[in-house]
């Protein structure tokens, strides 16, 4: 018994170390599986007011910018209104045929990091603002990502720019399917997998999402094809594709909300317990 | 002395946190190198003071970089590990009889300096690099950004350690 008191104290440094090694690891390897529920994240009070004091100073940086931005896209709505008009001049306009399936939200990212292997967004949105984890985040230029956590006031977005993200994406011309990932190369470009090779594919197509997730809308721009390999004997091409949004400068996004989600994920589980 | 030691130590720890999380995690000089400047709380620890507590102190350390990184446990287990070889390094560095003189380190020999910060930085970050790609296949990614980021930190480290240490008593 003496020897075992006089092994642990001797060596109580190491078994220390070993025990918060462990701890450490653990909590790595959670982040590494794709349905993580960590409850160790940036969306919390202590670091999103932190990173939201600080984004109140640097904030003002950009602001130019961001105007120019939402100038821009104010014309392009407002021009998208007229030509709705020109179609059906003086018609009485109901707004309860205005229906939707998505609800759209602001929000302003507080923190942004771009150079890591799996990038994550923080927003000074949260639980109370009626976020939920999966909602889609987009910005007028195209998507961000879709949110993995959420703390009373802020949320935590995986960046399309993260090996973990997969999106649903096509293109837009010929309507063929495709994922969108990420390679860690290079933070405007990213890879779209499992087109065929019978889709007519030409440099600068649109490539836009899918309508087969229930994370983002069908349509929502994403980039387009920089480049393109079709490799002897391979059945799928290999797309760059370069974003239209800038990753490393992003201020305000959207926040998507589908409301038919429930709905949908309910009766999918359905089908599956059915076919088993 | 042992009060002042400590509240040095503690100021030292949330300066580095906010100094690595608001300033140098926004570098991305390069488009990716991100030089780490917190190991230096480790570094610098009192040379004679308690092992255990540093091992528990640099847990803390690195568990509340991850928190404002979204890395899981990756800094953590970094800080751990150069918290554990720490005396090791120092022996290996500074020669054996470093725990009964009071060295310091801005003072001593400019080559036994680089090979202490060397030896801790190198390892801090390969062991970072590693559990954050966590992938054989991109071993040379991993070398990559190990060296790349190190040669930063070391020289803000080594910088940080030459410019505060107390020349004038």
């Amino acid at each position: 018994m003496q020897q075992i008191i006089y092994f642990f104290l001797r060596n109580k440094n190491f078994l220390l170390f070993l025990f918060l090694f462990t701890i450490s690891i653990g909590l790595t390897l959670q982040t590494h599986s794709y349905h993580s529920n960590r409850f160790l994240n940036s969306a919390n009070f202590f670091s999103g007011g932190i990173y939201s004091i600080q984004s109140g100073i640097t904030g003002y940086f950009d602001l130019k910018k961001h105007n120019t931005n939402l100038v821009e896209e104010n014309k392009r709505l407002r021009s998208q209104i007229e030509s709705m008009k020109a179609v059906a001049p003086g018609a009485i306009i109901d707004t309860s045929a205005y229906y939707s399936d998505y609800i759209f939200r602001n929000a302003r990212v507080i923190h942004n990091s771009y150079a890591k292997t799996k990038n994550q967004l923080t927003i000074n949105r949260g639980r109370n603002d009626s976020l939920k984890i999966d909602m889609g985040v987009i910005t007028s230029n195209g998507i961000v990502g879709k949110i993995t956590h959420v703390s009373s006031n802020y949320a935590s977005v995986q960046s399309v720019l993260n090996i973990k993200s997969q999106t649903n994406a096509k293109l837009k011309s010929t309507n063929h399917f495709g994922t969108l990932k990420w390679d860690t190369q290079n933070p405007s470009i990213v890879k779209l997998e499992d087109i065929p090779r019978l889709a007519p594919v030409a440099l600068g197509d649109t490539v836009v999402t899918g309508g087969s997730s229930t994370i983002f809308p069908e349509g929502v721009l994403v980039g387009f094809v920089k480049q393109f390999v079709l490799n002897e004997g391979d059945d799928y091409y290999d797309l760059s594709v370069e974003l239209f949004n800038d990753m490393t400068n992003l201020s305000h996004v959207y926040i998507i909300e589908n409301k038919e989600k429930e709905e949908i994920k309910t009766l999918e589980v359905e089908v599956e317990d059915a076919e088993q | 002395m042992q009060n002042s030691d400590s509240i040095r130590n503690g100021i030292r720890f949330a300066l580095l946190i906010l100094l690595q999380v608001l300033l140098c995690n926004q570098i991305n000089f390069l488009g990716y190198i991100n030089p780490f400047i917190y190991p230096l709380f480790i570094l610098v620890y009192p040379l004679t003071g308690n092992k255990a507590l540093l091992i528990f102190l640099s847990f803390l350390l690195g568990l509340t970089i991850d928190i404002f990184g979204d890395s899981g446990g990756i800094h953590a287990a970094a800080c751990v590990f150069i918290a554990w070889i720490r005396p090791i390094a120092l022996k290996y560095s500074f020669g054996v009889s470093y725990e009964y003189n009071t060295i310091d380190i801005a003072k001593a020999n400019i080559s036994r300096q680089i090979t202490y910060i060397a030896t801790m930085v190198l390892f801090h970050h390969l062991i970072l690099f590693s559990l954050e790609i966590f992938s054989v296949a991109h071993i040379l990614l991993i070398l990559k950004y190990t060296l790349f980021t190190s040669i930063f930190s070391g020289i803000m480290i080594h910088g940080s350690i030459l410019l505060f240490s107390r020349t004038a008593q």
